[in-house]
C-alpha cells in the first residue's frame, strides 16, 4: 500500500499545536511508517509554490491549525482544501477561533493601535501601521492583508473533521491520526475526541449541590483538594466543555477554561456556560444577584475565551 | 417621524404571559404588531442561546415574559430567568449590543392590559434604538457546525 500523504499548516496560531502534534511521543514512528509529510512549514522546506504544483486531491489529509486572520491564512486554507482529500481543523483556533479570535471584540484599527502604538514597549511616534504594499528601492513589496474579523477554518473552507483543544491532548491527536492511518473514519463533521460528554464526567472531584454566593478568581483562594471547583466559587468551565482531555486542569487545582469546545450538539458554548453559571447563583433578589455577578470582571471574554468567532454573534458590534 | 418598524421576538411563558397575550387579543386591546410571539413552557426555558440566536438572525429586540415572582407554575423557573438577565445584559454590552434590546417582564394571565402596555413600551424603546447592527454574514461552509443545526 502506498503511504499516506499528510500536510500540516499553521495559520493564526501560537505554535502550540505544532508541539502538540509532536507530543504523541514514540507513536510518531508509527505515523512515519504509515505516512509521508509533504508540507509542513515548521518542519520541512516545502514552498507554497510547490504545493500549488501538486495535483488536486493529491494530499490524503491536511491537519490545519490556526484561525483565519489574514489574506495569507485564507489563501493557504483554500489551496490546501483543493489539494487535500480530508481537511481537519486541528486545535481550538481553527475549530472555534480561540485566543486570536478574542480580537473580534475589537476591529482592525483598534488592534493595530494597541499593537503598534499603545503597547508600552513600542516606540512609534509617527504611528506607522502595516501596509499591504510598500515601495522600496528594489521594487514594490506586499504583505498579506490583516482582516477586520477573525474567522474559523469552517467559515472559510469545507472542513471534514474537528480536533478540539488548546492544544489538543496527545491522546486526542492520536485518535485522529489513528483514524487516518487505519482508514476507520467517522462521519463527516465529527469532532474527534474520546468523549461527547462534559469535562465534569471525567473529573474525579466530588460534586454535590451547586449554590454560589460568591465567585473567586484562581489567585484569590486555595481550593479544597477534592470538592468540585465550581461549588467553591471558581468559574470552572467543565460543565459546558467537551471532555476527552481527562479533566487535567481541575485535577491540578485550576478551573477548566473551556478549550475543548462545546459538548456534542451545543452550538454556542458561551451562552451555555452563561446559562449554567447564572442558574446556580444562590439568590432570588436582583440586587444581590448583580452584586454576586460583579465578581466576574470580564464575562464575555471568559465565556467566549475560545469560541467568539464560532459563536452565534461571531464578533462585537463596533460603532 | 420614525418609519423604522422593528422586528421583536417575545418569548411568552405558557401559563401566564401567553394567556395574558390571549386575553389582550380577546379583549380587543390594541398592541404593537411588531411583536412575534413564541410560546415556551416557562420563562426559565428561555436559554440565553435563544436570545443570541434571535439577535444574530436580525431581531431588533427580544422580550422575555414570565409569571410574576412567586407565581411560577414550576415554582422557580422565573427566578432562573431573572438570574440570567444581568449576566446576559453584561455580555451583550461587551459585544456592542445595547442591553436595552433584551428585557424581562412579568405578565400574569389576568393582565391583558399590562401585556399591551409592556409590548408597546418595548417597541417604542427599540424604535428609538434603531435597527440592530449586523455582524459578518458570510456563508457557512457545508461542514460548519452551525450550518448543520
Amino acid at each position: 500500500m502506498d503511504k499516506l500523504k499528510i500536510a500540516l499548516y499553521w495559520a493564526a496560531s501560537c505554535g502550540g499545536c505544532e508541539i502538540a502534534t509532536l507530543a504523541i511521543g514514540e507513536k510518531i514512528l508509527k505515523l512515519a511508517e504509515a505516512a509521508d509529510i509533504v508540507f509542513w512549514p515548521v518542519g520541512i522546506d516545502v514552498k507554497y509554490s510547490d504545493v500549488e504544483k501538486m495535483p488536486d486531491k493529491s494530499i490524503d489529509a491536511c491537519l490545519f491549525n490556526g484561525a483565519i486572520r489574514t489574506s495569507e491564512n485564507e489563501h493557504i486554507a483554500k489551496l490546501l482544501r483543493a489539494k487535500s482529500k480530508i481537511m481537519i481543523a486541528y486545535g481550538s483556533c481553527s475549530y472555534e477561533g480561540c485566543i486570536p479570535g478574542l480580537s473580534n471584540f475589537y476591529n482592525r484599527q483598534m488592534t493595530f493601535e494597541r499593537a503598534y502604538v499603545e503597547t508600552p514597549s513600542t516606540d512609534n511616534p509617527e504611528k506607522v501601521y502595516p501596509q499591504t504594499k510598500v515601495k522600496v528601492p528594489e521594487g514594490e513589496l506586499d504583505i498579506p492583508e490583516f482582516y477586520d474579523t477573525v474567522k474559523t477554518l469552517a467559515q472559510t473552507v469545507d472542513v471534514d473533521y474537528f480536533v478540539p483543544g488548546c492544544p489538543p491532548e496527545e491522546k486526542t491527536t492520536w485518535l485522529a491520526l489513528e483514524a487516518l492511518i487505519t482508514g476507520n473514519l467517522p462521519p463527516k463533521g465529527t469532532v474527534i475526541s474520546h468523549s461527547i460528554k462534559s469535562v465534569c464526567d471525567e473529573c474525579p472531584r466530588k460534586k454535590e449541590e451547586k449554590k454560589i454566593k460568591k465567585f473567586y478568581r484562581p489567585h484569590e483562594i486555595i481550593p479544597e483538594p477534592e470538592k468540585c471547583l465550581l461549588e467553591q466559587g471558581l468559574l470552572c468551565y467543565g460543565i459546558a466543555t467537551r471532555g476527552g482531555c481527562g479533566a487535567l486542569c481541575p485535577q491540578a487545582n485550576m478551573p477548566c477554561t473551556g478549550c475543548y469546545g462545546p459538548v456534542e450538539g451545543v452550538i454556542d458554548q458561551g451562552a451555555h456556560f452563561l446559562s449554567a453559571i447564572s442558574s446556580i447563583i444562590d439568590s432570588n433578589d436582583l440586587v444581590e444577584i448583580e452584586r454576586i455577578l460583579d465578581d466576574i470582571p470580564d464575562p464575555a471574554g471568559t465565556f467566549y475565551r475560545y469560541s467568539l468567532p464560532d459563536s452565534l454573534l461571531r464578533r462585537a458590534r463596533i460603532k | 417621524m420614525n418609519s423604522f418598524e422593528p422586528k421583536i421576538v417575545a418569548f411568552c411563558c405558557n401559563w401566564c404571559s401567553y394567556a395574558g397575550a390571549d386575553l389582550a387579543g380577546t379583549s380587543r386591546m390594541q398592541y404593537s404588531p411588531n411583536i412575534r410571539i413564541i410560546r415556551v413552557m416557562c420563562s426559565g426555558r428561555v436559554s440565553p442561546l435563544f436570545v443570541l440566536k434571535a439577535l444574530s438572525l436580525g431581531a431588533d429586540g427580544v422580550l422575555i415574559l414570565g409569571c410574576h415572582p412567586g407565581d411560577c407554575h414550576y415554582i422557580e423557573g422565573n427566578y432562573k430567568a431573572l438570574r440570567r438577565m444581568p449576566l446576559l445584559k453584561k455580555v451583550l454590552k461587551q459585544l456592542g449590543i445595547d442591553e436595552e434590546r433584551v428585557q424581562l417582564e412579568w405578565v400574569s394571565a389576568a393582565e391583558g392590559a399590562r401585556f399591551a402596555e409592556v409590548t408597546n413600551n418595548f417597541t417604542e424603546t427599540i424604535k428609538n434604538l434603531g435597527p440592530i447592527p449586523l455582524g459578518p454574514v458570510e456563508e457557512y461552509s457545508q461542514g460548519a457546525r452551525h450550518g448543520q443545526t
